[in-house]
């Protein structure tokens, strides 16, 4: 406690000294951007046929599916009473920018990834059950919900509706994205957060950061396969990451000019942390997204909204919101989409499915 | 009679697990709101009871003057009037229930005196302060000032 | 192809139905809102607090009180009223130099000799039990909420300790209570006033530096207070409809 006093310089209200949101409030913006990101990726095929990305479909919806399932985990772990989290469905509060989250996070889930994977899948799954046997053939007969319909018409009614949802999923996307944005955008006591573009900048952030997720989840499954990666894929995947990071950097800076222009009592007591806001803008990595949100999460707490004074942010190892659980929480999404991999191999529509019988050997 | 939804049977089992676990999740949530949520505002109107429930532990001026009606009138005329009893001689919600089993502290006056009057500038200038050391050496408060009546 | 057509029509017809159910049940999900200012017309008390910085002399005995009397951890540094010591230099008021050791639980040291030509003061905080909180409209389970009197409280058996209140608060008034995990705020003494005896810090306040008041009892002294001082609230800007009212509070205040 002496410590953490310490480390206060100038002055803080005294209930402000604590951090509230630690690295793990870090992760959740991070983990539902990459998400987001991953689904936009997916949907430039589904929607508006970019061919040359087609190899990273169904590995981007899987990708945003494994970290779907662990994006609320974080949230979970830094809550004082995580069994009391499901009164966000019990009485969510209409005008709480929090309480949608459970909802928003559902029918993201549920609503859209699932129904689309299951939906692609469905001829895959059908035909794993018919050559599969005993529990095996059960697991993939219970995937297909029991049917076994897997006709020409059938295949093109999954195709619609699939792409209706695929449509209904960009907004939604954008929805989960922009909307942890919102999150932090409409907290107006504190000016590092408080700002329109919040959701904006967290949605081409997030979008950056999916498609690299995913052109490197893709790099690595492909060399994992001993398979020659697509190059005009790449290309074309790299060529959008660059149009979002131009997007994502503009806006940036855009916030950042607006700042210093305004320069407002706020702004004044504060123009050290816009000088590392800066550095950490300018890396074009997926861990500069991760600097980013870091910059929002953990930077809008570092300072006392009296203005007259900040602390810094030791973060722990091995304590419940250290070092060591973000990072396991980090490594789980990629064990999830092992597994997803596994079940749902996101190459047997390519037809050759010895490669399959080699991936899961 | 066409079966139009004759090849999309695998979609209609979908719906119809939806709409389970979305009736599951309406019933459940009937039966998990707390009782009263909602009757004030949005908000389990019991928790107005459980913060109100909490024993007080300063009994308040008022209360003293029950037992104590000497002190209250060697106050009154005096500088101190103003001041609550237990802003001194702290919270005794516990004595004035019961006076025998709880008896309040007693108090040194050399830093009880000095919480309110050790001179510090950004004290307003209408309140009387003194440095201790200087004012009153090593003598305790009580020497030369009564604590009710603190005017010499 | 004209198959297809009168699916999508039948998919929509679904849709719509589907649609309606949502919007049925999004109504069940969010019934129980109530009127703010009808609320505040009922009410049988609108409970609010004035602070006098003029008389305030920074013994700390409303901190002391507080804690006492409301339970709250002595260590480290959580507060639901605190004082904090302002010296302005008169040259530069918007850097005033803030203290606030132990929230002024202990009293304060006597200031060095290099302050004394700023012009000093203290200032009493505690939560403003805002009529628009931020911090109520954040709470995403309904675990904080603004009681019929005006009073902001919070529900410990229903709050999920998620802190985005403590976030949303612009005057740093709330904090997790290490023991519950649930947050913890000033609660104007609530059990008190509704006892009819006055909060705690105010009972102890020897020179009346803050006082409780009723807005809804018109001979309450609160009433003159306001209409006779050059009345100010903590960060206006913030438009949070605070309660607790200063007179002469300086600019240089957060
Ligand atoms: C129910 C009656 C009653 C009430 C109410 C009451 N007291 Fe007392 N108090 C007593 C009695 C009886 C004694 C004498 C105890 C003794 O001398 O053994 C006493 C003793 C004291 C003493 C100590 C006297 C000493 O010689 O040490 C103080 C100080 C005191 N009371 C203060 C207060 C204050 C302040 C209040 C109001 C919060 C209060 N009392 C309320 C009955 C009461
Ligand atoms: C400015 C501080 C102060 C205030 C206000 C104050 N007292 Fe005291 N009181 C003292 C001190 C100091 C003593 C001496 C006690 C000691 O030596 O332990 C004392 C002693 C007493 C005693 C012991 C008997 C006596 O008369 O010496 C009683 C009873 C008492 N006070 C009651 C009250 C009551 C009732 C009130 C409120 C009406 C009150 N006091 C307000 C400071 C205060
Ligand atoms: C809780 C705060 C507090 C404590 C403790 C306290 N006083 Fe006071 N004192 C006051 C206040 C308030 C005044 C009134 C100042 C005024 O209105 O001018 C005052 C006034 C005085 C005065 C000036 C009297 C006059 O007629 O001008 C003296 C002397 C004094 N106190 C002495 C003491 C002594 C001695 C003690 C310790 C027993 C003591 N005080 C404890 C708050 C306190
Ligand atoms: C030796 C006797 C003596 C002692 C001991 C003593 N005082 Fe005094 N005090 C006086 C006298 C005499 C006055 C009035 C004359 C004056 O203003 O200096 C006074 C005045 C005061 C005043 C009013 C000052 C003003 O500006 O009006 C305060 C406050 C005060 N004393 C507080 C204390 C405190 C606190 C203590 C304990 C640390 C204390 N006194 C101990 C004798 C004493």
């Amino acid at each position: 406690m002496d410590s953490l006093l310490a480390q206060v310089d100038g002055f803080m209200y005294p209930n402000e000294i604590e951090l509230q949101w630690s690295v793990l409030i870090v992760l959740y913006p991070y983990i539902t951007g990459l998400v987001a990101g991953a689904f936009i990726l997916a949907s430039l095929e589904r929607v508006f046929n970019v061919e040359a990305v087609k190899p990273t479909y169904r590995l981007a919806l899987l990708t945003a599916l494994a970290f779907l399932l662990v994006a609320p985990l974080p949230l979970q772990l830094h809550l004082g009473h995580p069994e009391r989290s499901f009164e966000m469905y019990l009485t969510p509060k209409t005008d709480s920018a929090m309480a949608m989250f459970g909802f928003v996070y559902l029918w993201y889930l549920m609503g859209v990834l699932v129904v689309e994977i299951w939906l692609d899948y469905r001829k895959d799954i059908v035909l794993k059950a018919r050559s599969s046997t005993g529990p095996v053939r059960l697991f993939y007969r219970a995937l297909a919900l029991g049917s076994d319909d897997i006709g020409p018409r059938a295949l093109e009614i999954d195709d619609r509706v699939g792409r209706f949802v695929t449509i209904v999923g960009i907004p939604s996307a954008f929805l989960l994205h922009g909307y942890v944005g919102f999150i932090f955008g409409s907290v107006k006591a504190n000016p590092w957060w408080s700002t329109p573009l919040m959701p904006v900048v967290f949605l081409f952030s997030a979008i950056v950061s999916g498609i690299a997720l995913v052109m490197l989840v893709y790099m690595t499954v492909s060399w994992l396969r001993g398979r020659t990666v697509d190059m005009t894929c790449l290309d074309t995947i790299a060529r959008y990451l660059f149009y979002a990071f131009l997007i994502d950097f503009s806006l940036e800076v855009l916030d950042l000019i607006h700042r210093m222009y305004e320069a407002d009592e706020s702004f004044k007591s504060l123009d050290f942390m816009v000088k590392t806001r800066y550095a950490t803008a300018g890396v074009l990595t997926l861990i500069g997204i991760f600097a980013m949100r870091w910059n929002v999460v953990i930077g809008g707490q570092l300072f006392s909204k009296s203005f007259l004074g900040y602390t810094v942010y030791k973060m722990g190892f091995a304590t419940r919101e250290g070092m060591l659980p973000a990072i396991l929480l980090m490594i789980l999404p990629f064990a999830i989409l092992w597994l997803l991999i596994r079940v749902l191999p996101p190459w047997l529509g390519e037809g050759d499915r010895g490669v399959v019988e080699t991936a899961e050997g | 009679m066409p079966q139009p939804l004759k090849d999309a049977r695998h979609l209609v089992r979908m719906a119809g697990l939806f709409l389970v676990a979305g009736v599951g999740f309406l019933v459940l949530r009937s039966a998990l709101i707390p009782a009263g949520f909602g009757e004030l505002g949005h908000y389990r109107s019991g928790a107005l009871d459980d913060n109100a429930r909490v024993e007080p532990r300063f009994a308040g001026r008022g209360a003293c003057a029950e037992c104590h009606d000497l002190a209250p009138e060697e106050l009154a005329g005096g500088a101190h009037a103003a001041i609550g009893c237990e802003a001194c001689h702290g919270p005794l919600a516990g004595h004035a229930a019961d006076p025998d089993t709880e008896v309040p502290p007693a108090l040194d006056t050399r830093s009880l005196c000095a919480t309110c009057h050790a001179a510090e500038p950004a004290k307003p200038g209408w309140f009387p302060q003194v440095v201790a050391a200087e004012h009153a050496g090593d003598d305790a408060c009580d020497e030369c000032h009564v604590p009710h009546q603190p005017g010499v | 192809m004209s198959v297809d057509r009168r699916e999508l029509i039948r998919t929509g017809g679904k849709l719509l139905v589907l649609t309606t159910v949502a919007a049925r049940a999004v109504e069940h999900v969010m019934a129980g809102t109530v009127d703010a200012i009808q609320r505040e017309l009922e009410a049988e008390h609108w409970w609010a607090m004035a602070i006098d910085i003029d008389k305030c002399i920074g013994c700390g005995g409303c901190v002391r009180a507080c804690k006492t009397e409301n339970d709250v951890p002595l260590e480290p540094f959580y507060f639901r009223t605190w004082v904090e010591r302002y010296r302005v230099p008169a040259v530069d008021e918007e850097h005033p130099h803030v203290d606030s050791p132990n929230g002024g639980y202990d009293g304060f040291p006597a200031a060095s000799q290099a302050d004394s030509e700023a012009k000093s003061f203290f200032v009493p905080k505690l939560c403003n039990h805002c009529a628009h909180s931020p911090c109520v409209q954040v709470c995403p389970v309904g675990a904080t909420f603004e009681s019929p009197d005006g009073v902001v409280l919070v529900d410990k058996t229903y709050c999920l300790g998620c802190r985005y209140c403590v976030q949303a608060c612009p005057y740093g008034c709330r904090f997790i209570d290490p023991r519950t995990h649930t947050v913890d705020k000033c609660t104007l003494c609530y059990h008190r006033i509704s006892r009819g005896l006055t909060t705690a810090c105010c009972e102890v306040c020897p020179t009346g530096a803050r006082a409780l008041g009723d807005l809804k009892d018109p001979d309450d002294p609160i009433h003159e207070f306001l209409r006779t001082n050059m009345v100010h609230v903590l960060k206006p800007q913030m438009a949070t409809g605070a309660k607790v009212y200063y007179a002469d509070l300086d600019g240089s205040v957060r």
